[in-house]
Parts: C-alpha cells; sequence; structure tokens
C-alpha cells in the first residue's frame, strides 16, 4: 500500500487559489469551510512564497491523538479520516492540529460547532464508498474510484503534488537538482518528521 | 602523473562551470526561506509560520502552529496524569483516613438542642453550585478520559451520544455554576477572611489529627480553604470556560490553548478538593451533613467546632430576645 502525502511546491506555486475552488466544486462544501487554503508568507517582501495548505494527513495524527471520543482512523494508504456521526465538535483537533485543518460549520459560540469537518484526500469516510450519504457527509470519493485528490491533479503548474510519499519526494527532488533551488517541502517535518532536503 | 595534475584541474574546472551554466543562479531571496529551517526555527521558538490568506477566516493565515504538539503533549500526558493523580490519590487517602479513623462523632453525643447554620438562601446556592460541579467535573473528566474508560463500555455510538450531552450540560450549566460562586462569594466572604487563629487551627490540624480542638468562627481554616478554593478556582476555571465557550471571540488559537490549560489543570485540581470536601460533610463526621441538609445542627457540634460562633450567636439571641427592661420568667 501506498503512503499518500501531499507536497507542495511552494517555488512553483502562483496563489491562483484553483486547489480551493476545485476542493470547494468536487465536494460542495458549505459556506465558511474551507478544506484548502493558501497562504503567502513574506507578502510583498523578497523571499515572497505561496504555499497551499490542507491536512496533511500526518503519521501519529495529533487530531486523532487528542479526541475525546475516538472518531478518527487511519485508511491503509495513511490517509486520516474521521467519523462525522461520532464527532462531538469539541474543537479539540484544532487546538491540536499543526495546519489548522479542521474546520467547524457554526459559528461556535455556546460551544455548538456542529460536525468538524476537514480534507479526506478525497476519500471520502466511514460510509459506503461513492454512496448518496457519503457524499452528503464527506464530498466526492475519488481514491475508491482509483483517482488522486482533485486540488493537486487541477494544480497548473503542478505546484502541489499528490501521491505517495517516496514518488512525490522523487519527482520533487528532481526538479529541485533540474532548477537549482527549492525551498523545501512545507509541513513535511511537522507532519511525518521527515526533511525533503535535496 | 604529476606532469598531468594541471591539466586534470584545468578539466574539472571547466566542467564545474559547464554545471553552473547549466543550472539556473538561485535569484536572490529565493532560496532564502527553506522550509525546513523555519519550521525547526519556528518550533524552537515556541512561533507560529503566519503569512496572509484571501478568505475571510483570519485563522487560516496561520501555515503552520506547532504548539499544537505541546498542547497535545497537555492534554493527552500532562492533565492526564495530574487528573488522575489527583482523583484517584485524594480518594485513596480519604478511604485510608476513614478506615484509621472511622468516623468522627460528636463530642458527648448529639445534645437534641439545634442552631441555624445556614439559611434556605445559603443552602439552595450551595445545592445549585454543588450539583452544578458535580454535572460539570464528571463531564469535564469525561473529555480526558472517558474515552479509555467509558468508550470500551458504551461502544462508539452511545458514548458520542454521551459525551455529546454532556458537552451541552457542561456549557449551559457553567452559568448557574458562576452565579452560585457569585453568591457565594457575597454571602460568606466576611466570614472567610484570614484570621490569626486560622494558623492555630492549621497546626493543630484542625482537630484531625493532635488531641484537642482548635477554637473556631463561623468558619474554621479547612472551611476557608474550602470557600476560597471554590470562589478564586471556581472564578479561574469559569473565566477561562467562557473563553473556551466563545471560541476565538476574545483570543486567537494560543490563547485558546492556554484557557483550555488553565481550565482543565484547575479543574482537576478543584476536583480532587471537592472530593475531601464531600467526604468530610457527608461519612466523615457525624452532625456535619445537617449544616447543608436542614441547616440546623447539633448544639454540641457546634460548639465543638464552631465555639466562637456558637457564643456570639448566643450573645446575638441574647441582645433580640431580651427587650429592654425585660426580666427573665420566674425573676420576680
Amino acid at each position: 500500500m501506498a503512503r499518500m502525502k501531499f507536497l507542495c511546491d511552494s517555488d512553483r506555486c502562483i496563489e491562483c487559489n484553483a486547489c480551493v475552488t476545485a476542493c470547494k466544486n468536487e465536494h460542495e462544501v458549505p459556506w465558511g469551510i474551507n478544506r484548502r487554503r493558501v497562504v503567502t508568507i513574506n507578502d510583498g517582501k523578497p523571499g515572497e512564497r505561496s504555499i497551499s495548505m490542507a491536512c496533511m494527513h500526518c503519521t501519529d495524527a495529533p487530531c486523532a491523538a487528542v479526541c475525546p471520543v475516538s472518531c478518527f482512523y487511519t485508511t491503509a494508504d495513511a490517509i486520516v479520516l474521521h467519523d462525522k456521526d461520532l464527532c462531538i465538535g469539541c474543537g479539540y483537533c484544532f487546538y491540536a492540529c499543526p495546519f489548522g485543518a479542521p474546520q467547524y460549520p457554526k459559528v461556535g459560540n455556546f460551544g455548538g460547532r456542529g460536525k468538524m469537518d476537514k480534507c479526506t484526500y478525497c476519500a471520502g469516510g466511514p460510509q459506503q464508498d461513492n454512496s448518496a450519504v457519503e457524499y452528503v457527509q464527506y464530498g466526492a470519493n475519488r481514491i475508491a474510484e482509483g483517482k488522486l485528490p482533485l486540488c493537486a491533479e487541477m494544480c497548473s503548474t503542478k505546484a502541489l503534488l499528490a501521491g505517495d510519499g517516496d514518488i512525490i519526494a522523487g519527482i520533487y527532488k528532481e526538479r529541485v537538482q533540474r532548477r537549482g533551488y527549492g525551498s523545501g517541502a512545507w509541513g513535511w517535518r511537522t507532519a511525518y518528521k521527515q526533511d525533503l532536503t535535496v | 602523473m604529476i606532469r598531468h595534475l594541471p591539466a586534470a584541474l584545468l578539466a574539472l574546472t571547466l566542467s564545474a562551470g559547464a554545471v553552473q551554466a547549466q543550472a539556473p543562479t538561485p535569484s536572490p531571496g529565493r532560496g532564502t526561506v527553506s522550509a525546513e529551517e523555519m519550521e525547526m526555527q519556528r518550533m524552537l521558538q515556541g512561533g507560529r509560520i503566519e503569512g496572509r490568506v484571501s478568505i475571510p477566516d483570519a485563522r487560516a493565515a496561520s501555515l503552520i502552529q506547532p504548539q499544537g504538539r505541546e498542547w497535545r503533549e497537555f492534554h493527552n500526558r500532562t492533565l492526564a496524569w495530574v487528573g488522575g493523580v489527583a482523583v484517584l490519590g485524594i480518594l485513596g487517602l480519604l478511604l485510608a483516613f476513614f478506615g484509621v479513623k472511622g468516623r468522627i462523632p460528636i463530642p458527648g453525643g448529639a445534645s437534641g438542642r439545634t442552631m441555624t447554620r445556614f439559611s434556605l438562601l445559603e443552602r439552595a446556592n450551595h445545592w445549585m453550585v454543588a450539583t452544578c460541579f458535580i454535572i460539570l467535573g464528571l463531564t469535564g473528566l469525561n473529555l480526558t478520559f472517558g474515552r479509555h474508560l467509558l468508550l470500551p463500555l458504551l461502544g462508539p455510538e452511545a458514548f458520542t451520544a454521551a459525551s455529546l450531552w454532556g458537552k451541552v450540560a457542561h456549557n449551559y450549566l457553567a452559568f448557574p455554576f458562576t452565579l452560585g460562586i457569585t453568591v457565594m462569594l457575597l454571602l460568606w466572604a466576611k466570614d472567610n477572611l484570614p484570621e490569626r487563629r486560622d494558623i492555630d487551627w492549621l497546626k493543630l490540624g484542625g482537630g484531625f489529627f493532635g488531641k484537642g480542638h482548635p477554637v473556631a468562627g463561623r468558619f474554621n481554616a479547612g472551611q476557608k480553604m474550602v470557600f476560597w478554593i471554590t470562589v478564586l478556582g471556581g472564578g479561574l476555571v469559569a473565566a477561562s470556560g467562557y473563553v473556551l465557550i466563545f471560541p476565538f471571540t476574545v483570543t486567537d488559537i494560543a490563547g485558546m490553548q492556554l484557557a483550555h490549560m488553565v481550565h482543565g489543570i484547575i479543574a482537576v485540581l478543584m476536583i480532587a478538593a471537592m472530593l475531601a470536601h464531600i467526604y468530610i460533610g457527608s461519612v466523615g463526621m457525624e452532625g456535619a451533613f445537617d449544616a447543608m441538609g436542614s441547616g440546623q445542627v447539633d448544639y454540641n457540634w457546634a460548639k465543638e467546632h464552631h465555639g466562637l460562633w456558637v457564643e456570639e450567636e448566643v450573645e446575638k439571641a441574647r441582645q433580640t430576645v431580651l427587650p429592654p427592661g425585660a426580666r427573665a420568667a420566674g425573676g420576680d
């Protein structure tokens, strides 16, 4: 089985937000929820770069570790998913997540956040694959159809890579060797305790 | 061999130059922001990697917050250990104390005569706070320990249902709890101010351990401690709780994590303290429960534990009962 990861090549990302839009459209994500976002650091300064960030599907995921009701599980492809029928909307995963991935459908006062929503790596949830129930709760299940996440597929500059960690790391390393620079894989140290120095 | 060296060196320099020419020269500033470096630096400094986002959610601008790891460590390790040791430890101590000392009797037995210790308002308020506290405490402990203790027993669906209702109860009971501790502060603060004799009371172990019972006013040093733990601890737990109940309205992610840490640690310590309070007010001491039950305590109990208060009350009663010029019955 593959070990699925995301890798954003920030030297290629042009902050077009197509990944964000593709994600919202594919899964019909409600208003106010962003499973993926593009963050620009050093905006307007030398060394400015944009990074597309979503759930990184961490090894030893912090969200799963702190969840009071144990609603998270990891698939055979190392994708971190959760069961919305078990989630109580306590918000703990958001406090623990290094990447701000968990999202909540409600404003959140009086503790009523609603069921947590996050990037599923286009792999749906615990419901029957590609069923209507699964779509309403988690969005499309492209993985079950043998496809990769749409955000990466749609990326016009191929900055965002999704797939088996070794393969996408290989592609990235080759790029860095070819062009002679690369700022590294954002979040990999935090998510997978792994550096991508070439 | 040596003659060939300059030629070899020249070839090497040329080939290196060729490689240099092939690879584009890094533009200034391009390679300066290394992801690994930045993540490492931030982790060491305890800071966040922040940027700008084009979506309205300002929280999304935080790219990586390594402090999540510390919060996880707190929630899963520190809080679980401190809470577990405090709650189980105090239960063990109380059990051992009960085994050694048994129930503390009223010296000389019940006199049959009673006096009013707490008014209806005081008792009603106490029980409102107590009920809220027990539910808040249990539902709070559930968030840390339920997953390990209750989930295997109830199964995922039932446990989620219980936790969800628990969360709702926890959030809404915060309001009567806060009201109650405010009323407690107004009713009892003046009788709970620390005095010199509290030190003597503590030195004598409150009469629990040594011989002879130290004197006390309306509240002894132990009760004063319970009072201030409730009011100050409860106040801090309530304040941090309101930060948590309105997420991100007054603070950012770091503030939310801090609010949770303050809330959790003080809450488990308060639970431990209140277990001791519940013990001494129920099975631990004969006659103690009546104070908050009927509000009427036995005269002998009151004389033993709150002698100065009894004197004051008796004095007050004399003044109110006897109008000026009145004479005792059979006095003439």
